[in-house]
């Protein structure tokens, strides 16, 4: 059934992986095979963060295929030296775990569709978000887990969006769990809590016009076809309101960029919201526990209606 | 084929391929004898005195707990419960079953006060899902928002939210009435079998979808009506009714109910076998 939260601070930075982590772990209960974090830090820097995973994770239930640290070493090789070809200096690096990769690059070229398709060509190697405020962090296990592990509950930032996931159709592994990148847009990501049944004809469409798909999951389709919709020169908030009648199915998404944050539920109101907004605050989540894990207090919640799109900056 | 004429009792049965188990005594009495009152209690049910009043801090408690506890206190006698720190717990207050006063001092996750029949209860938050879903008798009063199913499949009892509600309100439901202060989302009263909804402010697209019977009361707009659901003519009755509904539910204090809509089921799904194939495109 899967759990999504979100939460965005309106003119002040908070420790927002914290919070986010507290948020999701009250959620655990809707899945915990994999956990994500989109997390978007207070000032936008002058460069771009890229986190990338060159492997998967092999332990904990995950249905990808073990393979040796050796190879992830050579895939590390080869994304260096393709950012090296393409102009890109590396500022910083952090291996954090074995397979997984965190980049300050220097790069000026605002395109990032043919730097990803570049990294990407390597194969076993996926970028899991490139953005100057936003660092995706996804991996199994549940949200204290993956939280611990990549020691997000330091994290400063203005707004995050995050997903504890129970796979369904899709495996347990990383490339499937959320948020998903906006790509090729930097600092756009998306999760969701839903199925939509009109994926492969909406994926086959956007294929051909050029967007890349890296796993099988329905819910890497609303990532694509918004960023599509961005493309084309539409708002965040028009390309929700497009994606109401564009995708078919039961959903209710969140999608963050580097200063907003938006909610769509779709027409038949199937998959939960719960919403809490203030002057200096807004806070949803799945379930209402959620948000009581960062605002213990007597607090007005509601629940958005059917086909509602909010968009909030912070 | 065996003679039946001539066979005694328990031989007649077993030739008609019935079971010869006879029910005698207790069993028998249990439910049937009127004038054993104690056999018209459900198990598990208490006597308890209004004026006998207690808090119950659940904070650090899960719902087991919480609920066990206040069956604790019922058969402690007590018949005025404060539940403190509710924060969004799922499954608070459920399977009540005999009268009581529970007061939630804050907000309820899923499923609050599901499956009860009897207690009166004032939420002074808002609940998550399906709030008192099932509910058979009884009063559950809501004083801000509630979430989607509100009074799934309630059998009876009043249930009154005095702010908004999601999607699919009064689903399956097959009695009692449901009282909105604000406004309902899409799909309120979809299959509704029986009892009354009132809405005060707006509704969503596709009210009433395929209900069977019953009937909703709007007070302003509707998104659309769903397939099956039609417009009725608002009688005096009707009115009457109304306010004395929403005076009992302390709710809309001055509201014009002559200007309500009333929607109820055009009665072409259900009777399905009975129509013309032309009149089955039609109800459709």
């Amino acid at each position: 059934m899967c759990g999504i939260a979100g939460l965005i601070h309106r003119g002040k930075s908070s420790k927002v992986g914290f919070e986010l982590q507290g948020m999701l772990q009250a959620l655990k209960h809707r899945g915990e095979d994999s956990t994500g974090y989109a997390l978007y830090g207070d000032t936008e820097g002058k460069n771009f963060i890229m986190r990338v995973k060159v492997g998967e994770n092999v332990g904990e239930g995950s249905s990808s295929i073990a393979e040796d640290v050796s190879v992830y070493d050579e895939r590390k090789k080869i994304v260096e030296s393709y950012l090296s070809e393409m102009g890109a200096k590396i500022v910083k690096e952090e291996r954090i775990l074995p397979y997984s990769l965190r980049y300050e690059v220097q790069y000026d070229k605002k395109d990032l569709l043919e730097f990803s398709q570049k990294i990407e060509s390597i194969p076993g190697v996926e970028i899991l978000s490139m953005g100057k405020s936003l660092e995706v962090i996804k991996d199994l296990g549940n949200a204290k887990m993956v939280c611990d592990r990549y020691n997000l509950d330091k994290v400063i930032g203005t707004h995050a969006i995050g997903h504890a996931r129970m796979a369904t159709e899709s495996g347990v592994d990383i490339k499937s769990a959320h948020p998903f990148w906006g790509y090729p847009f930097s600092d756009v990501s998306v999760v969701h809590n839903g199925q939509l049944t009109n994926y492969w004809n909406n994926r086959r469409a956007l294929e051909n016009k050029g967007m890349r798909f890296m796993s099988e999951c329905d819910s890497e389709l609303i990532a694509v076809y918004i960023a599509e919709k961005m493309r084309d020169g539409a708002s965040l908030e028009e390309g929700m309101k497009e994606s109401l009648t564009g995708l078919d199915g039961v959903f209710t998404y969140f999608v963050a960029t580097k200063d907003s944050l938006g909610m769509a539920k779709d027409t038949m109101a199937a998959k939960p919201l719960v919403l809490y907004e203030s002057d200096d605050l807004v806070a949803m989540g799945s379930e209402e526990i959620a948000i009581r894990s960062i605002l213990p207090q007597e607090i007005d919640t509601y629940d958005p209606f059917d086909g509602e799109v909010k968009v909030w900056q912070i | 084929m065996a003679n039946l004429k001539n066979t005694e009792k328990k031989t007649k049965s077993q030739a008609m391929g019935m079971h010869t188990e006879v029910l005698t005594g207790r069993t028998q009495q249990k439910f049937f004898n009127p004038d054993e009152a104690e056999n018209f209690y459900y198990f598990g049910t208490y006597d308890v005195d209004f004026n006998k009043r207690t808090d119950l801090d659940v904070k650090d408690m899960t719902a087991a707990e919480a609920n066990k506890k206040i069956d604790g206190l019922m058969s402690e006698g007590y018949g005025t419960i404060v539940i403190k720190n509710p924060q969004g717990k799922h499954s608070l207050g459920v399977g009540i079953l005999n009268k009581l006063n529970l007061i939630f001092e804050g907000s309820l996750g899923y499923f609050g006060m599901g499956s009860c029949d009897g207690p009166i209860v004032r939420i002074n938050g808002r609940v998550g899902w399906s709030c008192a879903e099932n509910l058979m008798a009884g009063k559950v009063v809501i004083e801000k928002n509630a979430g989607s199913c509100f009074g799934a499949a309630i059998r009876g009892g009043d249930l009154i939210c005095k702010g908004s509600v999601g999607a699919r309100t009064g689903i399956d439901m097959k009695g009692g009435t449901i009282i909105i202060g604000g406004d309902a989302g899409a799909f309120t009263g979809f299959m509704m079998q029986r009892g009354r909804i009132i809405i005060l402010g707006d509704v969503g697209i596709n009210l009433g979808d395929s209900m069977y019977d019953g009937t909703i009361f709007v007070g302003g707009e509707v998104g659309s009506y769903g397939s099956d659901a039609v417009d009725a003519e608002l009688t005096k009755s009707d009115q009457d009714w109304l306010k004395r509904k929403l005076k009992v539910a302390e709710i809309g204090e001055n509201f014009d109910v002559s200007k309500m809509k009333k929607i109820v089921a055009g009665k072409k799904l259900w009777n399905y076998d009975n129509l013309e194939p032309t009149e089955k495109k039609g109800a459709i």
